[in-house]
């Protein structure tokens, strides 16, 4: 795992959204080569989008060739209801960017056969060769998308119901009215996250603190999901200072310490502006 | 980026960099228009996996919906109370002028005239959409002559008329058919009026209060009946008094029926109303302000003489007065300038402002499903403006039917 520490939320939202600018260049997406991105929802990464679209908008970014796989959405939710996951996409990310619609992938919280929509949605998966980078959340009860504590550890795609924890964590997206928060999603399993090919996990606030202690300094636990990616080979951890107030001091100076080496991974910071020629000399990204 | 549009295949466009009116507020949002009508983006991309055609750049402008002028008298020359063997050209050409001033849509409005003039002209004003040939017309508004003889302010004497004989019956004879109406104004004191305005309204048809001496409890039977609207407030009807605040009282009674507002249109050219006085009906009911121009043929033209149906009118500068007296008669303000005096007088918000001339009148006229708003599938009228509210361009159905060019004209 590389725990990235950055002092502030905004210092963190930047450094998650450099990485997945520098993957995604590198990568050199093209016709019939798509960059396959999971996406997460939430607060956690509005930072992190905003990033995102203003690299868009300066022109060093496009996601033209970069295919997107949420990771959930509410079940029985109208799809324009302002509160959706279709909805949060939309307004935070996808409309400012120019990517296809058709590159677009979240699962449909109102489809008559909803695990049938989940077993189509792993396919879609599949077909699109994996994901490369999937960037999720971590609720303040350890999950990851909405595999609730409890969640098997090898799980796929499924409707879950949801945990009070996370009924309660939501329920300022509902006028405070918890007979207004959704009680079922539809979620990518912890083991759908697993396959893919690299995992980043944004962390931020001091009421993830606990979450993240559970999540990387004690052992692989169903009621903490992700702590499951310990056994991912590779993660990434970007928290800000708040989140690691629960971590042993040994533990956060060790990750401060190595930031000179992790920092590598953002600078220099690549664009797809750049010309033929130095996009002919190969940039591989530091690895450890 | 190819387009996969399961719902139609006309063109998308999409004016990027603007700040438009939605939701009572100015939003940095993008607007999409397909076909004459505002696109929700957002169902395009999930439903349709539809995406822009064309992006326009707005360069910050502000994009607000359609002026919409609900007492236009004529203009550039042309007086709609006169009955003219061009009078069809009359409409066309103020149409088409009056885009310039942000204007999408408006209610050609005849002054007091004798019924021939009604039987003439009526026919004459097609109910029709705006385009790239002028605003689109709503219908006519008829003011009089069923009005009191003591608040006739610039309207003819000799052709002021009651339906106290028969009624409803008075007024079908005098205007000859409703078809292409919109709006009556009317004094409620005239006895009859009650039946007279539940046929009206029954009709679909808006009643106006005003050129009236009607006191408050008058007003609201009459507002009780069906009226919604008060002609130029405060201008020909009686002023307001602490007893008896009469039709000015209206803004806050208390017996206006559940569910209903009533509006008032408000000449803001600095002229026919004190600047304080403005500010004093916009706060006692900032939600029925409705910003209409009163113009009339002088507007657009020169200083000097001209005709407001049976009158002859003197302009001078803004004003316009009764040629020989000190009777105002109408005004020869723009749109734009009523809307940019209100919101310097009132200190109101930019939305407020905007709302009292698109909003506002399309809800008296119950159309706001489809004007006055920059709403999801509404018309696509709108304007692009700068931020002191000069219009740069004008747009109908998605069209841009009127720019201002570099020599700001």
């Amino acid at each position: 795992m590389k725990l990235i520490i950055q002092e502030t939320y905004a210092q963190a939202s930047e450094w998650a959204a450099k990485y997945i600018r520098n993957r995604i260049v590198h990568f050199a997406p093209g016709p019939g080569r798509f960059f396959t991105l999971g996406l997460p929802t939430g607060s956690t990464p509005l930072g992190c989008y905003r990033k995102l679209v203003e690299y868009y908008k300066n022109g060093d970014l496009s996601f033209k060739y970069v295919k997107t796989f949420n990771m959930d959405e509410y079940v029985g939710l109208p799809r324009d209801h302002p509160e959706s996951y279709h909805s949060f996409m939309w307004n935070n990310f996808f409309k400012h960017i120019d990517i296809s619609a058709e590159n677009v992938h979240i699962l449909d919280g109102n489809a008559a056969d909803l695990q049938a929509e989940c077993d189509a949605f792993e396919d879609k998966i599949k077909a699109a060769g994996g994901i490369e980078l999937f960037v999720g959340g971590i609720g303040p009860d350890g999950h990851i998308a909405f595999n609730e504590p409890g969640s098997s550890l090898v799980s796929r795609t499924r409707v879950k119901t949801l945990a009070m924890d996370t009924i309660l964590a939501n329920a300022r997206f509902f006028d405070g009215d918890l007979s207004k928060v959704p009680t079922m999603a539809l979620t990518v399993g912890v083991g759908t996250v697993m396959d893919a090919r690299e995992v980043m996990i944004l962390i931020t606030g001091a009421h993830k603190a606990f979450a993240l202690y559970k999540a990387i300094e004690e052992g692989v636990n169903h009621m903490w999901t992700v702590s499951a990616f310990q056994q991912h080979p590779q993660t990434v951890f970007v928290c800000d200072e708040d989140a690691t107030l629960e971590l042993k001091v040994k533990t956060v100076k060790y990750f401060k310490g190595l930031m000179l080496v992790h920092n590598k991974l953002v600078e220099p910071l690549y664009s797809m502006k750049e010309t033929e020629a130095e996009r002919s000399q190969p940039k591989k990204p530091y690895s450890d | 980026m190819p387009s996969n549009k399961s719902v139609s295949d006309a063109p998308i466009a999409q004016f990027t960099n603007c700040r438009l009116l939605r939701g009572r507020r100015l939003q940095r949002e993008d607007l999409w228009v397909r076909e004459g009508k505002i696109l929700n983006p957002e169902k395009l991309f999930f439903d349709e996996k539809g995406s822009a055609d064309v992006q326009l750049d707005c360069k910050g402008c502000i994009l607000a919906p359609g002026f919409i002028d609900v007492q236009i008298n004529g203009g550039f020359g042309v007086d709609f109370s006169l009955a003219t063997d061009d009078f069809r050209s009359g409409i066309d050409l103020v149409s088409q002028k009056i885009l310039s001033h942000g204007v999408t849509s408006f209610c050609p409005t005849l002054v007091t005239s004798p019924p021939s003039v009604y039987h003439q002209l009526l026919p004459q004003i097609n109910v029709r959409n705006g385009g790239a040939h002028g605003a689109g017309i709503l219908g006519a508004h008829l003011e009089g002559p069923f009005i009191s003889k003591e608040k006739k302010g610039a309207h003819p004497e000799h052709c002021i008329r009651t339906f106290e004989e028969n009624g409803f019956q008075d007024l079908l004879a005098t205007y000859g058919s409703l078809d292409r109406i919109q709006i009556v104004t009317l004094a409620p004191e005239i006895k009859r009026s009650s039946e007279v305005i539940q046929e009206l309204t029954k009709r679909g048809i808006c009643v106006s209060l005003g050129h009236s001496v009607a006191n408050l409890s008058q007003a609201e039977e009459a507002v009780q009946h069906g009226a919604t609207f008060i002609t130029h407030l405060f201008n020909a009807m009686l002023p307001f008094h602490h007893r008896d605040p009469g039709i000015v009282g209206l803004l806050t009674s208390d017996k206006i029926p559940a569910g209903r507002r009533v509006f008032y249109g408000m000449i803001s050219d600095g002229i026919h109303t004190n600047p304080a006085a403005l500010r004093i009906a916009h706060r006692a009911h900032p939600k029925g302000m409705v910003l209409v121009t009163d113009a009339i043929a002088g507007m657009g033209l020169a200083p000097g003489r001209h005709t407001l149906g049976q009158q002859v009118v003197e302009i001078d500068g803004l004003n316009t007065y009764i040629a020989g007296t000190k009777t105002l008669s109408g005004s020869v303000a723009t749109m734009d300038t009523c809307v940019r005096h209100f919101l310097e007088a009132t200190g109101c918000s930019v939305e407020t402002a905007l709302e009292a001339a698109s909003l506002h009148p399309a809800q008296l006229l119950g159309i706001e499903d489809r004007k006055g708003t920059l709403d999801y599938d509404s018309d696509a009228d709108f304007l692009m403006l700068d931020d002191s509210l000069h219009v740069q361009a004008t747009y109908i159905a998605g069209e841009e039917v009127w720019r201002r060019d570099a020599l700001g004209m």
